[in-house]
């Protein structure tokens, strides 16, 4: 498909629209995951933190988000920098604006789906591990974890949909995502219906495939299937 | 750096502004939505393969892609066309506040649409057959029986839907609109405070979705109070520990 000449620059903002949904989707589960241990946590304080995280990010739309860390995140680094002596001006990536804002958003997400996947786990587990002697951080990572993974297929699957579709909020703040390059096609072919339907077209594309790895990905971690396969 | 409350202030009447425009383009296409998202939901629970493959398509794209792509198909996409331009159309879509609107409405119609057709199927059988045996013809019961039973099953699903739709509306200010993120916008491209503004912004979307969070609680009290519903053997049975 060349697309009157900018079928390359198309496909160069979606790398780019991939690449960034794969990193915030590393750094969005890493914060769900943490997110998901501190509402479990024994301590009042973490449970507090980790519920105030959970209610601002889900409350504010994620374009918000994107505009607070883009435009906010570098009067912050600046007023930290100062603190030291340097007083020039820091410029935030939009690349890095976006993994920031859409990872916290995922977190959040994935905070609630981890936390009924570990809980959804029979508490006799735990104990049992306790009983060979196991320490809870290697329970958790030997015996809990490798089954949330199970039970959180199918909730993270739907928000990393969620995540693919909201990476175009970053293109807002001028990241050359497949949404950028289209304005930019458009900007010279005076063509803004065949451009934009082209992204639609491709976002649709990342969509199905999105699905089609995280239904893969289900049926493999399910040990049922994967036993009568063999 | 300086916390500045004294900006939020000062500023608060131009977000309160934007506060209205939100809420305009959260309720009229969430109200135009579900109007579209039942036919489409009945078409979907359709025993005919040609109608169900309609609004199977049309759901399928609005989900798939991104709700800033389709504003901007509506916005810009259709100038592109000599025919819409010439028509009457183009004094609707010309005017970025509607082409919100019409994207708004598409895209929440094809989310609610599913949402209504697991309502639709969730229905018990047994007050279908009590319809059928009633002899109520095919929309009599969809009318009376299966729409209201589907309403109070959808309810607390289509709260979820109306907050995601909530947030989905600060993109508007992407063409021009002075929503809540819009009017945000242009305070901070005058004052560079952006961490104030924003977080006055933030403050009033989550207190909007709060409010909208209790109203539904309420409705669905009130649409669902069947299963609250206590017989009067119940009520006026003596309080146990009084029945000593």
């Amino acid at each position: 498909m060349d697309l009157l000449g900018f079928g390359d620059l198309l496909l160069s903002g979606t790398w780019v629209t991939i690449k960034l949904a794969l990193t915030s989707l590393f750094f969005g589960l890493i914060f769900g995951l943490v997110g998901a241990s501190a509402k479990l946590s024994r301590f009042w304080f973490a449970r507090t933190l980790a519920t105030l995280y959970t209610t601002f990010v889900r409350g504010i739309p994620e374009l918000l988000l994107v505009l607070t860390i883009y435009f906010g995140g570098s009067v912050m680094l600046m007023a930290v920098a100062s603190r030291f002596g340097y007083d020039e001006y820091i410029e935030i990536s939009a690349f890095g604006a976006g993994v920031a804002a859409l990872s916290i958003a995922f977190g959040a997400y994935s905070t609630e789906v981890f936390r009924a996947a570990i809980q959804a786990i029979p508490k006799g587990q735990w104990e049992s591990a306790q009983a060979l002697g196991m320490t809870p951080l290697k329970t958790f990572f030997r015996i809990i974890l490798p089954q949330v993974w199970r039970l959180a297929l199918p909730g993270l699957g739907n928000l990393f949909q969620v995540l693919l579709k909201d990476t175009a909020l970053v293109s807002v703040v001028g990241l050359n995502d497949i949404m950028r390059q289209a304005y930019v096609a458009t900007g010279s072919t005076k063509q803004p219906f065949t451009f934009y339907m082209a992204a639609a077209l491709i976002y649709l594309g990342l969509t199905i495939m999105s699905t089609l790895i995280s239904t893969w990905l289900e049926r493999r971690a399910d040990p049922a299937v994967r036993e009568a396969q063999a | 750096m300086n916390w500045n409350w004294e900006i939020i202030l000062e500023y608060f009447p131009r977000l309160i502004d934007g506060v209205w425009v939100t809420l305009q383009l959260v309720f009229i296409s969430g109200i135009a939505g579900l109007l579209l998202a039942v036919p489409l939901a009945l078409m979907r629970t359709s025993h005919r393969t040609w109608l169900r493959a309609l609004p199977f398509a049309y759901i399928f794209f609005f989900r798939g892609t991104p709700l800033l792509v389709q504003i901007f198909l509506i916005y810009y996409g259709s100038s592109q066309f000599e025919a819409i331009r010439a028509s009457a159309l183009w004094s609707i879509l010309r005017e970025p506040y509607w082409c919100a609107i019409i994207a708004f409405t598409l895209n929440t119609a094809a989310y609610s649409a599913e949402l209504i057709r697991g309502a639709i199927q969730a229905v018990p059988k047994g007050e279908l057959e009590a319809a059928d045996a009633f002899g109520m013809s095919h929309w009599l019961k969809v009318r009376r029986i299966v729409l209201p039973r589907a309403f109070g099953i959808v309810l607390p699903a289509y709260g979820n839907e109306l907050i995601l739709m909530l947030k989905g509306s600060s993109l508007a200010s992407t063409i021009t609109l002075l929503d809540i993120t819009g009017a945000a916008r242009t305070i901070i491209a005058r004052t560079y405070t952006p961490l104030e503004i924003f977080f006055a912004a933030g403050m009033l979307y989550l207190l909007i979705s709060a409010i909208m969070i209790g109203a539904f609680r309420l409705l669905e009290r009130r649409l669902n109070r069947h299963q609250h519903y206590r017989g009067p053997e119940q009520v006026s049975r003596v309080d146990p520990r009084l029945a000593e």
